[in-house]
């Protein structure tokens, strides 16, 4: 049981309709805080391509190759870690299940990796099933570089962190091992209904 | 770099407020007696925990601005349409007890073995991770060079004015003001740009290491000005507020 704090009371009130989509510890912005650990990268679109698949079996679409493929608008809430939750945030990308369907697989876990080193680890079945995709419109225009343009990962259940910027490729893996964060001692799974921001929450 | 090892769990302890200290109009630093505190690294923040007579709760992450092995100090800045800043700035004192666990991130750090030259970039209370930095520096006697631009809105907004006006040997500071600077103002004026680096920044000859805090648009400005001035992004390590500004 936490001590009441002398003297601190509470300022926001979460309005009716937000009343069961905040976490424990969140509140709501309106913003969309930037939070990375380096530059913003800026890949040109002629570069960029995304790989899915066990290294060396990886299934590659070009910029145009990816556009093309069937994409989904969906609307969701955010959840960073830092505390921050933004509601109804309205993305365009492309499926994790379309991905996976023309690549096929077989492997439990993925880690994403991005431009600029980053790297996060999901399991395959939080990607599958509807709940993740590779989005790079937010609100109807091109996600913008710092927001993790050309294209990031969207993986809504889960904390904002696994939602990785910049996203270059789905590595699939027979083992859970540790991203970026995750090394850091950011928790290994990161679901914010259950308050899974450090190793053994 | 190679991750710190995975920690055990973070479990929330009660700190007491040892002193609340004035930096600025609007900023404080909070000293604390954390009892079981496993000690920190230079950069790292900890997350603060409070709790209303109705049981609500609000948690926020903060910068620790003080070095390793001083006692865990936190300067906070007031955010007036904030929840918890405005509590921790004008109501916590002396005696009260605050709710924290830490020590959180490992990337934004600085160890004397990570080396050098240092170039620390702070907008606002970004500088207070790297205070810890620079007083982690001098308590472990590291001859690293350092060069901190330092980028706040007046002279009255400077946060730790006195400390850094008389800095260690081998750390040079350089003041930008951008909204308004006093007669006879020598430092900067102006946000910082290209031609403002180019005058403070270390040449990538010398393989130097930066540190950028402050918002998002001053991060994602000068970030991206270094990585065009040749700074490979792996020495640029950037760490953006969370909770307000950036859109």
């Amino acid at each position: 049981m936490s001590p009441v704090s002398r003297g601190f009371h509470r300022r926001r009130q979460d309005s009716a309709e937000n009343a069961g989509r905040v976490p424990p510890g969140q509140y709501v912005t309106k913003d969309f805080p930037v939070l990375s650990a380096g530059p913003t990268p800026h890949t040109p679109l002629d570069g960029w391509n995304f790989s899915i698949g066990r290294p060396g079996r990886q299934k590659t679409w070009s910029w145009a190759e990816f556009r093309d493929l069937p994409s989904e608008d969906v609307t969701v809430d955010i959840h960073c870690v830092t505390k921050w939750t933004k509601l109804d945030t309205a993305w365009q990308g492309v499926s994790v299940d379309t991905l996976l369907d023309l690549a096929g697989h077989d492997a439990p876990f993925a880690m994403a990796h991005c431009d600029g080193g980053y790297t996060t680890n999901v399991p395959v079945e939080d990607l599958t099933d509807g709940k993740a995709w590779v989005a790079y419109a937010y609100d109807g225009q091109p996600l913008e570089p710092e927001h993790g343009g050309p294209a990031r990962l969207l993986v809504p259940h889960l904390y904002f962190w696994k939602s990785a910027k910049w996203v270059r490729s789905l590595e699939l893996m027979d083992t859970d091992d540790p991203g970026f964060w995750e090394n850091y001692g950011y928790h290994i799974y990161g679901d914010p209904w259950r308050e899974q921001r450090y190793a053994g929450d | 770099m190679a991750g710190t090892a995975l920690r055990g769990r973070l479990t929330w302890q009660v700190a007491k407020v040892l002193a609340v200290a004035v930096e600025t109009a609007s900023v404080r630093t909070i000293m604390l007696d954390v009892p079981d505190w496993p000690g920190h690294q230079a950069g790292q923040h900890v997350d603060i925990r409070l709790t209303d007579e109705d049981g609500y709760v609000a948690e926020r992450s903060y910068s620790i601005a003080s070095a390793p092995g001083e006692p865990v100090a936190l300067t906070v800045e007031r955010l007036d349409d904030g929840e918890v800043s405005p509590y921790l700035t004008d109501e916590l004192r002396a005696g009260d007890e605050l709710e924290l666990r830490g020590p959180i991130g490992g990337y934004f750090v600085w160890e004397p073995e990570n080396g050098g030259p240092l170039l620390l970039l702070a907008g606002g209370s970004g500088i207070v991770p790297l205070r810890s930095i620079l007083r982690h520096r001098e308590r472990t006697g590291s001859a690293v060079p350092v060069r901190l631009l330092y980028s706040s809105r007046t002279l009255d907004d400077v946060i730790y004015r006195a400390e850094l006006d008389k800095p260690a040997a081998g750390v040079e500071v350089f003041h930008t003001l951008t909204r308004h600077q006093p007669p006879g103002w020598s430092g900067y004026a102006g946000r910082v740009d290209a031609a403002l680096l180019a005058e403070v920044v270390w040449p990538t000859s010398m393989t130097p290491l930066a540190y950028v805090c402050g918002p998002t648009n001053f991060v994602e400005a000068v970030s991206q000005t270094l990585v065009q001035a040749g700074y490979p992004p792996q020495r640029v390590k950037t760490e953006r507020f969370g909770g307000t500004g950036g859109t």
